[in-house]
């Protein structure tokens, strides 16, 4: 019996060296073949999956877009492949992600974090491998005020988001009184905080409920309708605004609903269903035009994601990063600089980045109508 | 507290709505507890697939608009039969493929719950995964609307309006709390009767009190713990379509928290005990509520198993504490 089992070794031993060497040989000959021109990759960090997956498959348009503007525009420069790393916007899967991608020697920048809590729990580590990021959405104001050397985003931050919807509250839909909800995220809590200090006084209740812990939010519904608000803002993700403005107009609430950039996003509409005629969604961000949509019609790759919010922004980011590997910074330290000197116009906006990685000049605010069972175009808030 | 008394009425009935659905899935871990000694961890899922069901069946019979309560009962009449069969379905497959055999070999507890708690990621990730099963059966065309954006959230396609019907304090009772809060105990009610009067029921509690000597006096106990699941699965299948209509929407994810939840529910009331159960999910929802009407939202999970552990200080064996072997006749 023993000796079975013995011979039985040998053979999956013999077996598993010959599958081995015959798995290494073709390696070693691509390797080979590949020496004269160079490829790297650039990749993405954000949901891809999970209750906010509609970001990532908006910032995917933006990125395939630009890929093949790359392409086309740098004919004998590296190739450069995407890496999409799913962290489902979680703070706590991304770390493990980051350093993954920060491991891979072919990875020369990220587009992303796409959410404000994964770049707080990335950003370290991306700032100390020295690989540049570039987010096309983490809107938190403090992220920029860590000293990450390598922290860089092509959209204004909730800095410019909260007053604007403040004003959208008063001055558009002509709240005399608000109720603010945040969903005690690192996002929501920034600008549901900046859209009470720019509201002062008019601010009449304001609950925190917890992203993902539930799905009735009975107490936070009656906490609104007994404050008698004649408008809530609610400083959070999709799913969750949605399913809290559902809850409300069941309970009778028939004030003004609004959210921001975090619930821009079909599923929100999903969600909340009827409930979510007339509700206003604010974000810094414009509607993507004709012509960033048929470049997007014309790719030919089978997963091109969908055009939706930030992938203009995703476009513009992605660029940034591409253009300095087309213009022969093939290093990670030679793509940080490209970015920081940075200086040319992208298509949501003049791209050129302050020291602490925010956009100089940072672009208008908008509001998006739900009308139909659709968002409507974006308008400005000024 | 001004406010927990000024709304006393709104936040007692919404948050006995939601126990409810908590006491009917704390129902499988209790049932399930009560013969085996085992916390089913699968049962969270079991619930999950239930809610699918519900909106499976609903795309299936082309429901679409919005409708009130009434106009919608004979498709939520189907859903609920859809999502008993799905739920009990799920929940003998558990049993069959992740306990059974250990358990018929006598392994060690743990062992069976590591089992338990693989089914539950097993579960959950096969419905967070179906387009690619689809796609490798050569299905997705045909199932498309069933297996699209698999690890989104998923709606409910008919979307229900709730309407107010009852005055009860200051608050307007909406049909659709209603409908939650009498099935719950309708179903506890009958459940119960099951238990006590049927011989099915006597063999539970034979099982439940002795395997052994239950096995001697001809209950095949096999037999019972297959019937067992089943009732937890039947249970999990009511709660997932009560969910749907007060909610309207789930996820592959949905099941976690929930079932956490409802498991409290289940020790909080005395786990192995069925009345426990009933009595631990209303408490829990309505704890969670009050918590957050005085002190925000952020607190209600603090508040829930903070209030498991006090509990549990002054009565370790929970609020009822008596096992389902020694249920009276």
């Amino acid at each position: 019996m023993r000796a079975i089992k013995a011979s039985q070794l040998l053979v999956v031993g013999v077996a598993s060296a010959l599958v081995l060497s015959a798995c290494a040989a073709p390696a070693d000959t691509t390797e080979g073949g590949s020496g004269s021109t160079e490829s790297f990759s650039i990749a993405y960090q954000g949901p891809l999956t999970g209750a906010d997956a509609k970001y990532g498959e908006y910032a995917k348009a933006g990125i395939e877009i630009a890929l093949a503007d790359y392409a086309a525009a740098y004919p004998d420069g590296p190739t450069v492949t995407a890496i999409y790393s799913d962290s489902q916007g979680d703070p706590a899967q991304a770390p493990a992600l980051a350093a993954d991608l920060i491991n891979n020697a072919d990875v020369l920048g990220v587009v992303g974090p796409a959410f404000s809590g994964e770049t707080e729990a990335t950003e370290p580590a991306y700032s100390e491998a020295g690989l540049v990021t570039v987010s096309p959405s983490a809107t938190r104001v403090s992220l920029s005020e860590q000293g990450w050397s390598t922290f860089f985003r092509v959209v204004a931050n909730d800095g410019a988001q909260a007053p604007a919807a403040a004003k959208l509250l008063t001055d558009v839909v002509g709240a005399k009184t608000v109720f603010v909800i945040d969903d005690a995220s690192a996002y929501g809590v920034g600008l549901g905080d900046g859209i009470k200090d720019a509201l002062g006084d008019k601010v009449i209740g304001s609950d925190s409920v917890e992203k993902g812990s539930t799905t009735d939010f009975s107490a936070t519904v009656t906490k609104v309708t007994a404050s008698g608000a004649e408008a809530v803002y609610y400083a959070g993700y999709a799913t969750d605004a949605g399913l809290i403005q559902k809850q409300l107009t069941a309970a009778g609430f028939e004030g003004t609903y609004a959210s921001g950039d975090g619930s821009l996003e079909s599923t929100f509409i999903e969600t909340a269903g009827e409930a979510s005629e007339g509700a206003y969604l604010t974000a810094a961000a414009g509607a993507a035009g004709d012509d960033f949509v048929a470049k997007w019609d014309a790719l030919t790759v089978s997963d091109k994601g969908s055009i939706g919010v930030y992938s203009t922004e995703a476009y513009d980011a992605a660029w940034v990063i591409l253009s300095g590997i087309g213009e022969g910074n093939t290093t990670r330290e030679d793509v940080l600089a490209w970015v920081a000197g940075y200086d040319a116009e992208g298509i949501t906006k003049h791209i050129k980045f302050a020291d602490n990685g925010e956009i100089d000049g940072a672009g208008g605010v908008y509001y998006y109508l739900v009308k139909d069972g659709d968002f409507e175009a974006p308008v400005a808030i000024d | 507290m001004e406010f927990l008394i000024g709304n006393f009425a709104e936040l007692t009935i919404t948050g006995l709505v939601l126990g409810s659905v908590y006491a009917l899935v704390a129902l499988g871990y209790t049932l399930v507890y009560g013969v085996l000694q085992l916390i089913n961890f699968a049962h969270s899922e079991v619930f999950m697939w239930g809610t699918y069901a519900v909106v499976w069946v609903l795309t299936l019979l082309g429901a679409s608009g919005t409708s009130s309560l009434a106009g919608a009962a004979g498709y939520l009449a189907i859903a609920l039969v859809a999502a008993v069969l799905m739920s009990g379905g799920v929940a003998l497959i558990v049993e069959r493929f992740a306990y059974r055999r250990l358990v018929r070999q006598n392994a060690p507890k743990y062992i069976i719950l590591i089992s338990a708690i693989g089914a539950s990621f097993v579960l959950s990730e096969i419905m967070g995964l179906r387009d690619k099963i689809a796609g490798f059966l050569g299905l997705q065309g045909v199932l498309g609307d069933y297996v699209n954006n698999p690890r989104n959230t998923s709606t409910l396609p008919v979307e229900i309006k709730p309407e107010p019907v009852l005055q009860i304090g200051n608050y307007m009772v909406r049909d659709t709390e209603l409908l939650i809060i009498i099935s719950a105990l309708i179903m506890m009610f009958v459940l119960d009767q099951f238990i006590r009067r049927t011989s099915f029921g006597r063999q539970i509690r034979a099982v439940a009190q002795d395997p052994e000597a239950a096995s001697l006096m001809g209950a095949n106990s096999t037999n019972v713990v297959r019937l067992t699941f089943l009732i937890g699965g039947v249970m999990a299948g009511v709660a997932a379509t009560l969910y749907m209509i007060k909610v309207g929407a789930t996820g592959f994810n949905v099941g976690f928290v929930l079932g956490v939840k409802a498991f409290t529910a289940a020790v909080l009331g005395g786990i192995g005990n069925l009345r426990g159960a009933l009595l631990g999910g209303l408490i829990l929802g309505i704890a969670e509520n009050y918590a957050s009407g005085i002190l925000g939202s952020e607190w209600r999970d603090v508040t829930a198993f903070v209030l498991l552990v006090l509990v549990l200080l002054v009565r370790p064996s929970g609020l009822l504490g008596e096992s389902l072997g020694r249920a009276r006749a």
